[in-house]
């Protein structure tokens, strides 16, 4: 690997070792700030849970960031994630508990706008709706939770010694759960800008274990992550005990549960499966914020209780953070990238151009656009996705679906699929007739993304995506992983 | 995870726990002690018998001493209930002053020998009953803080319920006996022993009212 991969990759682990002193906080913290856990031990568990949680089940989330915006240049990921970072370090010295995931969005929306990238609406729309989202459930989690803990306590009648014994369990157990969710839900936001550009190739030991690149990448940040909470989160653990409203230890346990809880639904690709397979809506995977989900949790206690205890003046403080944050995070990395680009002479993007063909019109047209829209286009090329829509704006108005699927089909990916290069693929991640079709493609080249689906659908069934059913989502979701798996692997 | 670690937790929470209701019996075995004693000695001044109880009650307070400091070192040292161990080591230390009320009242009877006329004798009897019933009340409530919570304030109700009782008795002993013919040496020496058992009421009313505040706090 060259060096200047490693000192790109660097800004990832600035950002990871900043979500470790800030977010480990909202995991242990009020058990840290109560006495409940020692310092020592909470740090040791959360790290460890962390990278577990990053490295075994952190795709999920990632899939939904990388929709944003695919930042497509090393030089650019460095900055998207240095801005991130740079916007949560700043709020973390002000005090106010910010999140990853806004910082990490707006900076991905700040490299759109440098790179002249239509940002995907259905993507932010997705994520911004969790914002909401997110703190609303765990607010409804926490009060539910609370008044069940308080149910069954009465019940119990434990010993005030012993409820202290099963408390101190709780929490570290409801840590570890909550360091695993953190893990594998906001792994994404530290690792997922260097995804589409990652410089490492899959790695085997002995056999025994496989990690594959992404799973390198994310291992990296998660160790971040635990060098933060290390180095840095004991303070912030230390303040945020009472900062909003004063909890019981018990108290403490059921927010750290909650907050688990919902970070959990937003990175399990395991419950995704089962929901889908009863035929049941999916959550959607996205990276959510840890903060807002214990501030949410916090609140829903608070106003159990009949809203006395909430110190309403901070609330609002940490409102506006949450506004500000990624504002400021799109600004800096506007403002990084055009220096890095001018003065330090690096490449933050690859240019992306896209053309209206006749076949792509065609294409367009089964997918129920008519080109009846585009009369004028045919035939012209575009240097970015911004000046396409624009010029696609002037003839017609398009829905932001429409205006995704009109992007995703005039853009230009040159593919040619060599027999080298599918030697090199995972074969386990691949079945039989899949590779079959594959080798039977080879020596072709595609202008477009979708012929090469287009034609590895019409040699296998395997492929081919089946109609659009609850059921049938996540099968569809592999084959369309896979196939932008080829598109990256096949890349002229 | 450190499973031997759990296990020592649990068994050090388990240890404490016992230590806890040890004290709490010493305190109750004091007050039904103090009772017997002072009906001997209503009886029959400070005979053998009385002396035997009285001896016992100050074993009973000593036992209590080591185990309230057993208890407070552990809490400490173990960063035990961390949100409440200031609270408990209030609850202990308030009714370690009613153990010490309950014996110096015994004390006073030990060493001054009051001479108690026949016609005050029922009236002293029943305003210890009122101390002693206050003091069970107590060790009820103070128990309940421990594990279950949501009963201290029936408890603590007694608690005040009894203490104003014995406040009522204590003031009309009093009233009778500056109203008796006896010469004022004898009317000062007697009120002392009725305000050294009323304070034993008081003291437990005192324990009572933190408690209430104890309990306001863990419900929150």
């Amino acid at each position: 690997m060259e060096i200047a991969v490693l000192f790109f990759l660097s800004s990832g682990l600035f950002l990871g070792w900043a979500l470790g002193a800030n977010d480990a906080a909202n995991v242990f913290g009020t058990a840290v700030g109560t006495r409940m856990v020692k310092f020592g031990t909470a740090a040791l568990i959360c790290s460890i849970f962390v990278i577990l949680g990053a490295t075994i089940s952190g795709a999920g989330a990632a899939h939904t960031l990388g929709k944003l915006g695919a930042v497509n240049a090393l030089g650019g990921s460095f900055m998207a994630a240095f801005s991130a970072a740079a916007a949560v370090y700043a709020m973390t010295k002000v005090g106010i508990p910010v999140s990853t995931s806004q910082a990490i969005v707006g900076s991905i929306i700040g490299w759109n706008l440098y790179s002249e990238n239509v940002t995907d609406t259905n993507a932010l729309i997705k994520i911004v709706t969790t914002w909401f989202v997110c703190p609303v459930l765990a607010a409804v989690l926490g009060a539910s939770l609370y008044k069940l803990t308080h149910v069954v306590l009465g019940f119990a009648k434990l010993h005030l010694l012993r409820l202290d014994a099963y408390t101190r369990v709780g929490l570290v157990l409801a840590g570890a759960f909550g360091s695993y969710s953190l893990g594998a839900n906001n792994i994404a936001n530290v690792m997922g800008v260097f995804v589409p550009s990652s410089p490492f190739t899959e790695f085997r030991f002995m056999d025994l274990v496989t990690l594959s690149s992404v799973q390198q990448l994310f291992l990296l940040g998660a160790i971040a992550i635990a060098v933060g909470v290390f180095t840095y989160s004991k303070r912030v653990m230390l303040t945020v005990g009472g900062g909003l409203m004063p909890l019981s230890a018990v108290g403490a346990w059921v927010v750290v549960v909650s907050h688990s809880i919902v970070l959990f639904l937003f990175a399990s690709v395991g419950l995704e499966s089962i929901l889908a397979s009863n035929g049941l809506p999916t959550i959607p995977l996205v990276p959510v914020s840890s903060s807002q989900a214990v501030i949410g949790a916090v609140i829903g206690i608070g106003l159990l209780k009949g809203g006395r205890g909430i110190r309403w003046k901070v609330l609002g403080g940490i409102f506006t953070g949450w506004m500000i944050t990624p504002v400021i995070s799109a600004l800096i990395c506007f403002v990084g990238l055009y220096f890095l680009q001018n003065v330090f002479d690096q490449k933050v993007y690859q240019s992306v151009s896209f053309e209206m063909s006749e076949r792509v019109l065609e294409r367009l047209g089964q997918e129920k656009i008519p080109r009846t829209h585009f009369v004028d286009l045919t035939g012209q090329r575009y240097e970015n996705g911004r000046a396409l829509m624009q010029a696609v704006g002037k003839q017609t108005s398009l829905s932001s679906k429409e205006e995704s699927k009109v992007l995703d089909f005039a853009k230009v990916v040159p593919l040619t699929v060599s027999i080298d290069k599918i030697e090199h693929l995972d074969m386990e991640w691949f079945s039989g007739p899949q590779i079959q079709a594959l080798k039977e493609l080879s020596g072709r080249s595609y202008h477009h993304s979708w012929m090469l689906a287009d034609a590895l659908a019409k040699q296998s069934e395997a492929w081919k995506l089946k109609p659009k059913t609850t059921a049938n989502k996540l099968y569809n979701k592999g084959v369309r992983q896979r196939l932008e798996g080829l598109y990256r692997k096949f890349k002229d | 995870m450190e499973l031997p670690k759990m296990k020592g937790l649990f068994g050090r929470s388990r240890a404490l726990e016992v230590e806890i209701d040890h004290f709490h019996d010493k305190l109750s075995q004091s007050a039904v002690i103090f009772k017997t004693a002072l009906a001997a000695y209503l009886k029959a001044g400070a005979t053998d018998s009385f002396i035997e109880r009285q001896e016992h009650l100050n074993a009973l307070e000593t036992e209590g001493d080591k185990l309230r400091r057993s208890i407070e070192t552990k809490l400490y040292a173990e960063t035990l209930i961390p949100e409440s161990r200031g609270d408990v080591l209030g609850l202990l230390e308030a009714s370690d002053e009613v153990h010490g009320a309950l014996q110096g009242a015994l004390w006073g009877f030990a060493i001054e020998l009051p001479d108690i006329p026949e016609e005050f004798r029922e009236e002293f009897m029943e305003l210890g009953d009122m101390a002693v019933m206050t003091v069970e009340s107590l060790v009820l409530a103070s128990r309940a803080f421990f594990r279950n919570i949501e009963a201290v304030l029936d408890h603590n109700h007694k608690v005040e319920f009894y203490e104003t009782e014995a406040d009522k008795i204590s003031s009309k002993l009093k009233i009778s006996i500056f109203r008796s013919d006896l010469d004022l040496a004898r009317k000062l020496h007697l009120r002392t022993f009725v305000e050294r058992i009323d304070e034993i009421a008081d003291k437990a009313e005192d324990v009572a009212d933190h408690l209430n505040i104890y309990a306001i706090k863990r419900s929150i």
